[in-house]
């Protein structure tokens, strides 16, 4: 793990000073809101429906003991002892009040975090798999570049005023855990002759224009990617449309131009300004000396798991749903649920969060990871740890054995909380999950990802759900428009309107329509419900939406 | 000519300091309490709140008229979002549901 130097230190405190002093001056009415709002912006704290929202980023998902410890203290002291893991990575406060905001960055910078740049019109938090470091398919670990592009985008100067927001994400795998293909810039880690470099994509994103992103290099190496990327921010900084915020995403741009042009452009701008990139690959290496793999523990068996996994049928189930294959055979990379039947997608209370901490210090190398699903990984857990592990998180509500399957649901906060939203996301999903529970269908249907955004922004990746929600206010009503066949993966897909929306009171038994029809048509267990989409067509879950419909009007 | 239709408003706003939901009173208070607030039936009037109410920049951000109708215990939220805005969150029970009397 990243571990701050002296000059991120130094820069810290610096601009938490900058911001205490923003704050004291908006208080004593020296700074009006026009001129606050863009300042607080800058470090994160937002104005939402009930009260201030502070937007914390977990840089690549990655989280020390000691940082998740402090998340659940902030979360007690200057909020209401709960926090909301979010889509990219960031961690939110929803309740904070605007005197204790500066106290607040001061204790996240004690433990090397910060809420810079986690709005406003410059480059996001820059996400990883969640997965980085441990997955037994990477090329190599991405993290180490995230950093590096951390350390890059933050405060700099040429791309605090972009047109719009900037988001970039970073995979080591051909697998997408990180929805490399909806953001502004993916990057996927590949090897070509033994040398490390980048496949670099642009223009993806999701929101009011859905578009998967494109190729604009297959490789680029180590040493070319800051100055390629920075050529991409470049161009899109002088080609970028501020004339209408809805067309001033870096997908519009490379819609508008054409791929080719915008390659040709970077491409300019690259040759011309790789030369002054000098010295940053020492600062490369030492990054990666702070993501050494972590020892592992050889030698020690498995039994303790085998005898687990055998006589447990409850430990069983959520070894076969919440761990993944570890690149070594003794270990397991831990998926914690944040998804408990009828919870909220993504909240995690200050116990949960100290619980969390403790496991990851105690059995997994005090490493934690948010995941863009909402959920916790412990990445680096001995097989022989995990039955303790299991008891102890089930114990603390931490242990339902859902990843993957239909309640393991993405949600944006929605309007509960969000100025933005039109509608609700979090009940709509607590009532799925729920249901798919009374139910007990979720372990016969399988791997499914339902996700759902309370507006067209799409924070809750509704596009690219194998089943999305769009909740929408129709005429002074919840609606909830249902899209289905899109894929996050490296099969990355949009989804296709099913038909028109459902108020809100139906749209719980449209999903279990959905779900029941493809149990009805697949053609054996082994076929998931994307691969029976993609066989089958939207015709027979149309049918299940819809003429059910018109037969209960004219019962 | 007819008088054009005006349906009745309220104006809102979040706390300064608190970032809360908050109403404006027939007083010219800000309340946490929509049923409180001062119901405004006329054009005119709702302007003149409207611009007192920005003049409280020290006190509140982002003033606006809301759509609201009476009821039996004062005003109420003819839209869903001001009648989250008005109650609370549904996935917990915080915010005002939590932090008035009797509601």
């Amino acid at each position: 793990m990243y571990r701050y130097q002296d000059f991120d230190r130094a820069f810290l405190a610096e601009r938490n000073a900058q911001f205490r002093a923003q704050v004291e001056r908006r208080i004593d009415g020296s700074l009006t809101e026009d001129e606050f709002k863009p300042l607080r912006l800058m470090n994160g704290l937002y104005l939402q429906l009930h009260a201030y929202m502070l937007r914390v980023a977990i840089p690549y998902g990655s989280l020390r003991s000691a940082q998740m410890r402090q998340l659940a203290m902030i979360s007690e002291r200057w909020d209401r002892g709960y926090g909301h893991f979010t889509t990219r990575q960031n961690i939110q406060y929803n309740w904070p009040e605007l005197r204790d905001v500066p106290d607040m960055l001061d204790a996240l910078a004690e433990v090397g975090m910060h809420a810079i740049q986690t709005s406003g019109n410059t480059v996001r938090n820059v996400t990883a798999d969640h997965f980085a470091g441990a997955a037994a398919d990477e090329v190599a670990d991405p993290r180490p570049y995230a950093e590096l592009l951390r350390q890059w985008s933050t405060d700099h100067p040429e791309f605090q005023f972009l047109p719009r927001k900037f988001k970039i994400a970073v995979t080591g795998a051909e697998a997408d855990r990180a929805v490399i293909r909806a953001h502004d810039i993916g990057l996927q880690l590949v090897e070509k002759d033994g040398e490390i470099g980048f496949r670099v994509l642009v223009g993806g994103g999701l929101g009011r224009t859905p578009v998967i992103g494109k190729v604009i290099t297959d490789f680029v190496s180590e040493a070319e990617l800051l100055p390629y990327v920075e050529a991409i921010l470049n161009v899109y900084n002088r080609f970028g449309r501020r004339d209408n915020k809805y067309k001033a995403r870096i997908k519009i741009t490379v819609n508008e131009e054409g791929i080719d042009k915008i390659r040709e452009e970077v491409d300019a701008v690259f040759v011309r300004t790789r030369d002054e990139f000098t010295g940053f690959g020492d600062v490369l290496d030492r990054i990666k000396a702070d993501f050494a793999p972590p020892a592992l523990e050889e030698g020690r068996g498995t039994q303790a798991y085998s005898d687990a996994y055998e006589q447990s049928p409850v430990f069983r189930s959520w070894a076969d749903t919440n761990l993944t294959a570890h690149r070594d055979a003794d270990h397991a990379i831990v998926t914690i649920s944040l998804k408990a039947h009828g919870a909220t997608p993504g909240d995690a209370t200050a116990d949960q969060m100290r619980l969390m901490a403790e496991l990851a210090e105690r059995y997994g190398h005090d490493e934690l990871r948010i995941s863009h699903e909402q959920n916790v990984i412990l990445p680096h857990v001995h097989r022989a740890d995990l039955p303790e592990v299991h008891a102890r998180l089930s114990e603390a509500g931490l242990g339902t054995a859902n990843v993957g399957l239909a309640s393991d649901i993405i949600a944006c906060p929605g309007m509960d909380y969000c100025a933005l939203a039109t509608a609700r996301s979090i009940p709509i999903a607590q009532e799925i999950a729920t249901r798919v529970d009374e139910l007990k269908i979720e372990h016969e249907v399988g791997h499914v990802q339902i996700k759902i955004s309370g507006c067209i922004n799409a924070c809750g990746h509704h596009h690219v759900g194998h089943i999305g929600i769009l909740g929408l206010d129709r005429a002074g009503v919840e609606n909830y428009q249902i899209t289905i066949g899109g894929a996050a993966g490296s099969d990355a897909a949009l989804g296709t309107r099913t038909g028109p929306g459902f108020p809100a009171e139906e749209i719980v038994p449209a999903i279990e329509r959905i779900l029941t029809t493809y149990l009805d048509l697949r053609c054996d267990a082994a076929e998931t419900f994307i691969e029976a989409y993609r066989r089958v067509g939207m015709a027979p879950f149309k049918t299940a939406l819809y003429d059910k419909e018109q037969s209960r009007d004219a019962a | 000519m007819p008088p054009r239709s005006f349906s009745p408003k309220v104006v809102t706003a979040n706390r300064l300091l608190e970032g809360d939901a908050v109403w404006l009173t027939p007083s010219g208070r800000w309340s946490p309490d929509m049923r409180e607030a001062d119901l405004i039936e006329d054009e005119g009037r709702a302007a003149e709140r409207l611009a007192e109410a920005e003049s409280q920049a020290g006190l509140v951000v982002g003033p606006y008229l809301a759509d609201a109708k009476a009821g039996p215990g004062g005003p109420e939220p003819t839209h869903f979002r001001e009648a989250f805005r008005a109650r609370g969150p549904s996935n917990y029970r915080l915010g005002k549901q939590a932090e008035l009397t009797g509601s």
